[in-house]
């Protein structure tokens, strides 16, 4: 049940899980996250969850926000502590869907240490990241997506650092699904959504998304169509690469694609595992054990 | 379960073990922590009781990560803590003040060593008292309590999710080293004489007009948590009734007062200390913690030489007593605060005295409780000096 004002005839077809009464948004013209808001809403609506057992939990930033907009159990908290909030929220309610959504800084520079942790533990999150290569909130500001060489306030002659590759990054964490597309990629986004939001596991989808306000304007892109056209120029499609391979390089390719899928046991079920005293023998002493009975045994014969 | 959450009996356990289980009987059934000395104990009793009654024990990657997990178990519906000493308590001071801006029950217990910085991990000191009050930015009002024995480890423990439950915040144990590492006995009473609090939850059905953040006649807002349907929202910014963010002085304005007055108009319920000897005294000891035992045995010496000397020990520490202070610093000669650290919590006293007394510290700056020897030295001194 949403908050919004059921008798006023919808103006949106997305308006039953918008907190209309918050609208308009704070995002600029030309900005991404809309869109991918637009495609999490439609992906939320498409998994066929009950929509009393979703909660959208994000950190500080422009894509923080997006808690803010959507009518669910929603918790904008503070920078970087997304992923470790929602780690108790979900620990604490096991049954309910935990969906993650915030910003490259936020999740992968000041959160990077929870974001590495709680996909090694595979705990069983939705981590949806907007990257825009810049912050956004703050006029623009050298991000750990920030291209070598590109401008931003705090980089004033071109960024000194090399940008992580958050996809690689998250699949040598461990996560279980892995998939990056940009803002143009709609239907595909939202296909990766679902299959993020139906994963057990941590899931991790990263979207290229247009900041002509804050970082476009500094780098010759002022235009968001620019930008949105230089994604589908430049992207190309690559299904089960080695997300090591999957390389963001303007001047080239950008690689998106659904990178990893695979299975690994969530962070609850080993613990009901260990709690249950059915770990596995992880020192390999009772196959030792075995092994020197058996030899004892034949040497008696 | 309930029976493997509250160990009735007599215990001979050290405070730490006793603050997990009044944690336990309390209906705590989340921990996030990280290992620090002197709080490791707490973490690892935990980790080991929590799955036998239906809990989760988590160790976070940091005291930043532990702090924002145990908020989001609590939205998550669960009663959850963390335990952790100066160092971490440094690194929790942020998501301490999500807590508070959200209106999180949750407890936080700093076993404190001395400091600054990494200071003596093994040893005792009280030097958090004033980073408990404020070292979240920002104004706001905080509940801690101190406990000076194990026993009290678990009563205070319990109190604490008492009053986090009750009024909405994280609310601090203050205890120290010493306290957490002494081994006593430590009585458990059965199930059914701990007195429990839960949160008040929404009477109203979800649906448009609830307003999650409305507080009741008491200044308390009920509680809706995820999965209940209200399809709240909650954030760290200043909100408004709705938890809607608010970017206005007005906005502001209505919020600190939400968060203020839930404390201040309720300070029956939160205060709480323990006077002897008052009715002849003409000074008085105030003390807390640890160092509230260094004072009893400062004043049972002094009692035996015949000084008019009495003892307050302080059980809630913030908010300070106000009152009580201030209408007993309006009767007395002096005013003696021994405490592990160079001189935090008698701030307060000055403050209150305002020069209608004298106030006197017993200092000491860390690795060593106070003897009572010294405390005995200062009363003496006092009441020469007043005389």
């Amino acid at each position: 049940m949403s908050q919004t004002d059921m008798a006023a005839p919808p103006c949106h077809p997305q308006d039953d899980l918008l907190r209309t009464d918050r609208i308009p948004h704070i995002w600029c013209s030309g900005c991404g996250i809309g869109i991918v808001f637009n495609s999490l809403i439609t992906a939320i609506k498409k998994s066929g969850l009950n929509q009393d057992e979703v909660a959208v939990v994000s950190g500080i930033g422009c894509t923080g926000r997006m808690a803010g907009y959507i009518a669910l159990d929603s918790f904008h908290t503070t920078h970087g502590r997304a992923i470790p909030f929602a780690t108790g929220l979900k620990l604490a309610r096991p049954q309910g869907q935990v969906i993650v959504a915030s910003g490259d800084g936020d999740l992968l520079a000041i959160g990077g240490n929870h974001f590495i942790h709680a996909a090694r533990r595979n705990l069983d999150l939705t981590v949806i990241c907007v990257n825009n290569f810049n912050y956004g909130m703050t006029g623009g500001q050298l991000a750990p997506s920030t291209p070598f060489g590109a401008k931003t306030t705090t980089t004033p002659l071109g960024s000194p650092d090399e940008p992580f590759n958050f996809c690689a990054l998250a699949a040598a964490c461990g996560a279980v699904y892995v998939a990056r597309w940009t803002a143009l990629h709609i239907r595909r986004l939202t296909t990766s959504l679902v299959e993020a939001i139906h994963k057990k596991g941590f899931s991790f989808v990263e979207i290229l998304a247009p900041c002509p306000t804050a970082f476009g304007r500094r780098n010759q892109i002022r235009k968001p169509v620019e930008l949105l056209r230089m994604y589908h120029d430049r992207s190309v499609v690559k299904n089960g690469l080695d997300p090591n391979l999957a390389v963001i390089d303007f001047a080239g390719n950008l690689v998106v694609g659904k990178f990893v899928d695979r299975t690994r046991t969530t962070f609850l079920d080993n613990y009901g595992l260990v709690n249950r005293r059915e770990a596995p023998d992880w020192l390999g002493l009772e196959h030792e054990r075995l092994r020197e009975e058996k030899a004892r045994a034949g040497a008696g014969q | 379960m309930a029976s493997k959450a509250v160990l009735t009996g007599t215990h001979f356990m050290n405070g730490d073990d006793a603050c997990c289980e009044g944690a336990l009987a309390a209906g705590c059934r989340f921990f996030a922590g990280y290992p620090i000395t002197p709080a490791t104990e707490v973490a690892e009793r935990m980790a080991k009781r929590l799955p036998d009654v239906g809990g989760i024990f988590i160790q976070m990657e940091d005291e930043i990560a532990s702090m924002a997990a145990i908020l989001g178990a609590s939205w998550g519906g669960a009663k959850s803590m963390t335990s952790t000493s100066g160092p971490g308590f440094s690194l929790m001071m942020e998501n301490i003040g999500l807590g508070l801006c959200t209106e999180t029950p949750c407890v936080i217990a700093n076993v404190q060593r001395a400091g600054p910085s990494t200071g003596l991990p093994t040893l005792v000191a009280q030097g958090d008292m004033m980073q408990a009050r404020w070292g979240s930015h920002g104004h706001y009002e905080i509940i801690a309590l101190a406990p000076s024995s194990p026993q009290e480890m678990f009563d205070f423990t319990v109190r604490a999710f008492n009053l986090a439950e009750r009024f909405r915040l994280p609310v601090l144990i203050m205890a120290d080293e010493v306290v957490g590492h002494m081994n006593e006995r430590v009585v458990i009473p059965p199930a059914e004489e701990i007195k429990l609090i839960e949160r008040k939850k929404p009477s109203q059905p979800p649906g448009p007009g609830y307003l999650p953040f409305h507080p009741e006649a008491d200044g308390v807002a009920p509680m809706a948590t995820f999965g209940m349907g209200y399809h709240m929202h909650v954030t760290g910014l200043t909100h408004d009734e709705r938890g809607y963010p608010a970017m206005d002085a007005g906005s502001q304005a209505q919020m600190m007062e939400r968060l203020m007055g839930k404390i201040s108009r309720n300070r029956a319920e939160i205060d709480a200390w323990r006077a002897f000897g008052l009715e002849d005294a003409s000074v008085v000891v105030v003390a807390y913690g640890i160092s509230a035992r260094s004072a009893r045995g400062a004043v049972a010496l002094a009692r035996q030489e015949g000084l008019p000397v009495g003892l307050v020990k302080l059980d809630t520490v913030w908010p300070f007593p106000e009152e009580f202070i201030r209408g007993l610093a309006g009767q007395v000669k002096a005013l003696i605060m021994p405490e592990i650290n160079l001189g935090q919590m008698v701030l307060e006293l000055e403050r209150l005295a305002a020069g209608r007394c004298q106030v006197e510290l017993v200092p000491h700056p860390g690795g060593a409780i106070i003897s009572p020897t010294a405390v005995l030295e200062c009363i003496r001194q006092t009441l020469k000096e007043a005389s």
